[in-house]
């Protein structure tokens, strides 16, 4: 509702951004598919040449590629169960009475604010570490065996450390959105003979679904690309058991120079994606109207 | 000055034609007021006037000049908007002078302009407070002081007091009226209420569906609605409309009764029915009666009327009796 | 109201949440407090949390610039700002046009770039590395701030048009009636009445772009290194020192982690792009 000149005006002050951002999206996306299509090594550019579908037959028949899909839904799911779970416990500990309420809420959601890098190294050297690390000194302390976190469950390392930051992401969420819990509609079902448990089955649990959507939509886009925290502990390894998609795609690509193959892992996982994100919407899409 | 002529204007929102080809004249100096339903295009037409929509056929004239597609700060209008719309982070003084900035008068003149104004709506003890510390009232006179400094040749107001309370509500129609007389300059005021449109206007633009269905000074509108829906709309309590048997014997689809135009009669009296409710006011007594064929009439009487629920009384019309046709016009 | 707690109660839930929370943020606290160690203390057995002698050396070490922290220092900072400023420039005109001027398919386009985020940069890795090096712009500051700025553009927009949707569409028509130009409008009426919006909107992306650790890593080797990629080469280099490890990492986070617990109330309404509050 305005007039023309100010219409014609408004188009224009839009037309920077998504005129960016449809370069951003399908020039890159045109260009993988284009050398996905090629064999290209970048260390040999002579060898370039017209190559179909090979790379992605190589990168399909890669038994390290199935195993990187496992572990990057690994990832994804364990995270977000801990992360939902935890957040809700959490969300509602800390909307409890009680002494230095900012403080410790200032704690809990800490861990999202450190870069992932740090994060990684931090649980790596100070805690995870068989000889030096903390875990291992308490172990040597009460004379049990050092556990070898990052030889011995790679994988299980890796979600603990990447769900330590997303717990506080999920609880900073939940505690805000149990604040704006309406506590009379809370006293009304109490007057109406709601006990504790059935106020939170019936009004907590619906009020928290959207939030909770919203965590685990946001959360999928950041966890299928988790690739600082393997870069820093474990490199993927040992063999392949840490490999995540991100991480193989950045081994054919960074290591092998293989840039078709990359390619063809990248547009896989483009797919990967957005299979991921439809099954999403289409589970979770319902709660995020009105 | 302050002529504004519409010719021939619609306004469409895509398919939906919210304004059907309208004309309308509004006199310099003259206080006009929109008046209808919610719903009827009242603002849009005033959106219309001020500038903020494009209209999509017809034509604007503001002083002879035609301006239907000039901006709405090259019309020479100013408007006082529903919410006020200060500015939030600027004083009083700063919201005021504001236009006069946009327009590049000088320092100087913009603090004489803005003295003067504060002086006019006594905005003086509050002159450098923000609008958030404000009252509701006090908001309101700042509005207009943003609009007198601008020296338009016409005031729009949109629906001004409709977040006032009550009685802050009387004053300020009290204050705009004044301001009227002191200005003589044209106001074009767009209300949902009738008193409002009663009590300020010299000429009253009903509205309903887009349409223009009567203009006309208030009591002429009072006295001589053209047609059913402005009977309705203008006067409180609304008219009552009888059908059936009683409209035929004055020849007519139905009728209409203004409630202070019963007389509540012992016996005779042209309407007879029982009492649904009294209320007494003191000052006046309004009954409403269920009569036997069903209909329902509101009645004002007197202040001194005993009756009570369920009391059977004899109603009788000391006044005019409206008659409609079948369309709902005037006969 | 809410009724209010019991003292025993609330002891109760203090020690309980408090054990909780220390628990949980411990990793943090036992970086900083290591930070203050000698290397020998670092590692001690059975470990030392307080009673040992506070120095200031490792970060005397770290900033004397012998693995250049300094030098990424600068370049995290130069990123974080630079994408943030460049992202606003694209986003404020934006979201004003689709907060106030709202056309027939602006709910689209915003879920569509909402869609750009669900692309995984893995996805346009290779072209984007080769185009880099083609221009010779691999290692460089301005292609991570494009970059990044490109990343969160999308955000940016989705923050600013629910902070923008909050002004009352009334007051930017009156300052059209008051005779402001465009410029007008958005410079001195708009602009000044969204600072919140846009402050926690700037604090947000600089959070993201300080944090991102994808392409800071891929895409710089030394003279564009910022902080999220110096960290991630410390451990290879110099894992074993954990004072200084302690002392660099907590450089690197508490300028963020200072921020975020700023304006926690906002970030929540901006990351979770309005719905809640």
């Amino acid at each position: 509702m305005a007039t023309d000149h100010s219409k014609r005006l408004a188009r224009w002050m839009l037309a920077p951004s998504v005129v960016a951002l449809l370069i951003w999206m399908i020039v890159p996306l045109a260009a993988t598919i284009y050398y996905s299509l090629f064999r290209y090594n970048i260390q040999r550019p002579d060898t370039f040449e017209f190559w179909g579908f090979k790379n992605y037959s190589y990168f399909v028949t890669d038994p390290a590629f199935w195993i990187s899909l496992m572990n990057t839904s690994l990832i994804v799911f364990g995270v977000i169960i801990i992360s939902i779970v935890g957040g809700t416990l959490l969300g509602i500990l800390m909307n409890k009475e009680f002494y230095g309420r900012g403080i410790a809420r200032l704690m809990v959601i800490g861990p999202f604010f450190i870069m992932p890098s740090v994060a990684a190294l931090i649980w790596k050297h100070m805690f995870m570490n068989s000889e030096n690390g903390l875990f291992a000194i308490m172990s040597k302390l009460v004379g049990a065996e050092p556990i070898l976190f990052l030889n011995d469950y790679p994988l299980a390392s890796i979600i603990v450390i990447v769900a330590w930051q997303w717990l506080a992401f999920a609880t900073l969420i939940l505690l805000t959105a149990l604040q704006s819990l309406d506590q009379e509609q809370m006293e009304a079902a109490e007057m109406d003979g709601a006990s504790a448990l059935s106020r939170f089955r019936y009004l907590t649990v619906p009020h928290l679904m959207r939030p909770i959507t919203i965590i685990i939509l946001i959360e999928t886009i950041f966890l299928l690309a988790i690739f600082a925290e393997i870069f820093v502990t474990t490199s993927g390894g040992p063999g392949n058991a840490s490999t995540n998609l991100p991480w193989i795609i950045y081994k054919v690509g960074r290591q092998s120079f293989d840039a078709g193959g990359a390619a063809a892992g990248g547009i896989i996982a483009v797919v990967f994606a957005n299979i991921f994100a439809i099954i999403l919407m289409k589970v979770l899409g319902k709660n995020l109207d009105g | 000055m302050g002529n504004i002529v519409l010719k021939q204007v619609v306004k469409r929102f895509g398919e939906a034609e919210v304004i059907p080809p309208l004309d309308l004249e509004i006199n310099d100096g003259e206080f006009v007021v929109f008046v209808g339903p919610s719903g009827c295009g009242k603002s849009t037409l005033l959106r219309l006037i001020a500038g903020l929509e494009d209209v999509t056929e017809g034509t604007i004239e503001i002083d002879g000049k035609e301006v239907t597609y000039a901006p709405p700060a090259q019309r020479g209008l100013a408007m006082v908007f529903q919410s006020y719309a200060l500015y939030p982070h600027m004083s009083v003084r700063k919201n005021i002078a504001f236009p006069l900035k946009m327009a590049g008068v000088a320092q100087e003149e913009i603090d004489k302009k803005v003295e003067h104004a504060a002086s006019i709506l006594n905005l003086a003890n509050y002159i450098d407070k923000r609008p958030g510390n404000l009252s509701g009232g006090q908001r309101q006179r700042v509005a207009i002081g943003r609009a007198i400094v601008r020296e338009p040749s016409a005031f729009l107001f949109d629906e001004p007091l409709s977040n006032l309370d009550a009685s802050l509500r009387v004053n300020m129609r009290q204050e705009i009226t004044d301001l009227h007389r002191e200005l003589d300059t044209t106001m074009v005021y767009v209300t949902h209420d009738q008193v409002e449109a009663m009590t300020m206007a010299d000429k009253i633009v009903v509205l309903h569906a887009g349409v223009i269905e009567q203009v006309g000074s208030p009591l002429e509108l009072y006295r001589e609605p053209r047609n059913r829906f402005v009977a309705g709309f203008i006067g409180s309590p609304k008219m009552n409309f009888i059908e059936g048997p009683a409209a035929e014997k004055h020849k007519a689809h139905s009728i209409g009764v203004r409630p202070e135009h019963f007389e509540v009669v012992k016996k005779g009296g042209d309407f007879k029915g029982v009492v649904l409710s009294a209320e007494h006011l003191g000052s006046d007594t309004f009954l409403r009666v269920k009569m036997d064929d069903g209909q329902e009439i509101l009645a004002r009487g007197s202040g001194d009327v005993v009756v009570n629920y369920g009391d059977t009384v004899a109603l009788k019309v000391e006044g005019k009796i409206y008659k409609f046709d079948d369309q709902g016009l005037a006969i | 109201m809410a009724r209010s707690t019991t003292t025993k109660q609330k002891i109760g839930w203090t020690i309980i949440v408090w054990t909780i929370a220390l628990a949980i943020f411990f990793p943090v606290i036992w970086t900083f407090l290591t930070s203050f160690k000698t290397e020998g203390e670092a590692i001690a057995n059975p470990p030392v949390f307080f009673n040992f002698d506070w120095n200031l050396d490792n970060y005397k070490i770290i900033l004397a610039g012998e693995a250049n922290y300094p030098k990424s220092l600068m370049n995290s900072i130069i990123i974080a700002l630079g994408s943030t400023l460049l992202g606003l420039v694209f986003a404020v005109p934006a979201a004003w046009s689709m907060a106030f001027q709202p056309g027939r398919w602006t709910k689209d386009i915003l879920m569509a770039m909402l869609g750009t985020k669900m692309m995984p940069a893995v996805g346009v890795l290779m072209p984007i590395y080769l185009f880099l090096v083609w221009i010779d712009l691999l290692d460089s500051r301005i292609a991570l701030v494009v970059i990044l700025m490109m990343m969160n553009l999308p955000i940016i927009i989705w923050m600013l048009y629910t902070y923008f949707k909050e002004i009352p569409k009334d007051i930017l028509e009156a300052s059209r009636m008051d005779g402001a130009s465009l410029r007008g409008e958005i410079l001195y009426v708009l602009v000044p009445m969204a600072i919140p919006g846009i402050a926690s909107t700037m604090l947000l992306n600089i959070i993201l772009a300080w944090n991102e650790a994808f392409w800071t890593i891929i895409l710089t080797t030394t003279s564009a290194k910022p902080l999220s990629a110096f960290m991630v080469e410390f451990s290879t280099k110099q894992g074993l020192f954990y004072a200084q490890l302690s002392a660099a990492s907590v450089m690197a986070i508490a300028p963020i982690l200072i921020m975020g617990w700023f304006s926690q109330k906002q970030l929540v309404s901006g990351l979770t792009f309005g719905a809640v509050k």
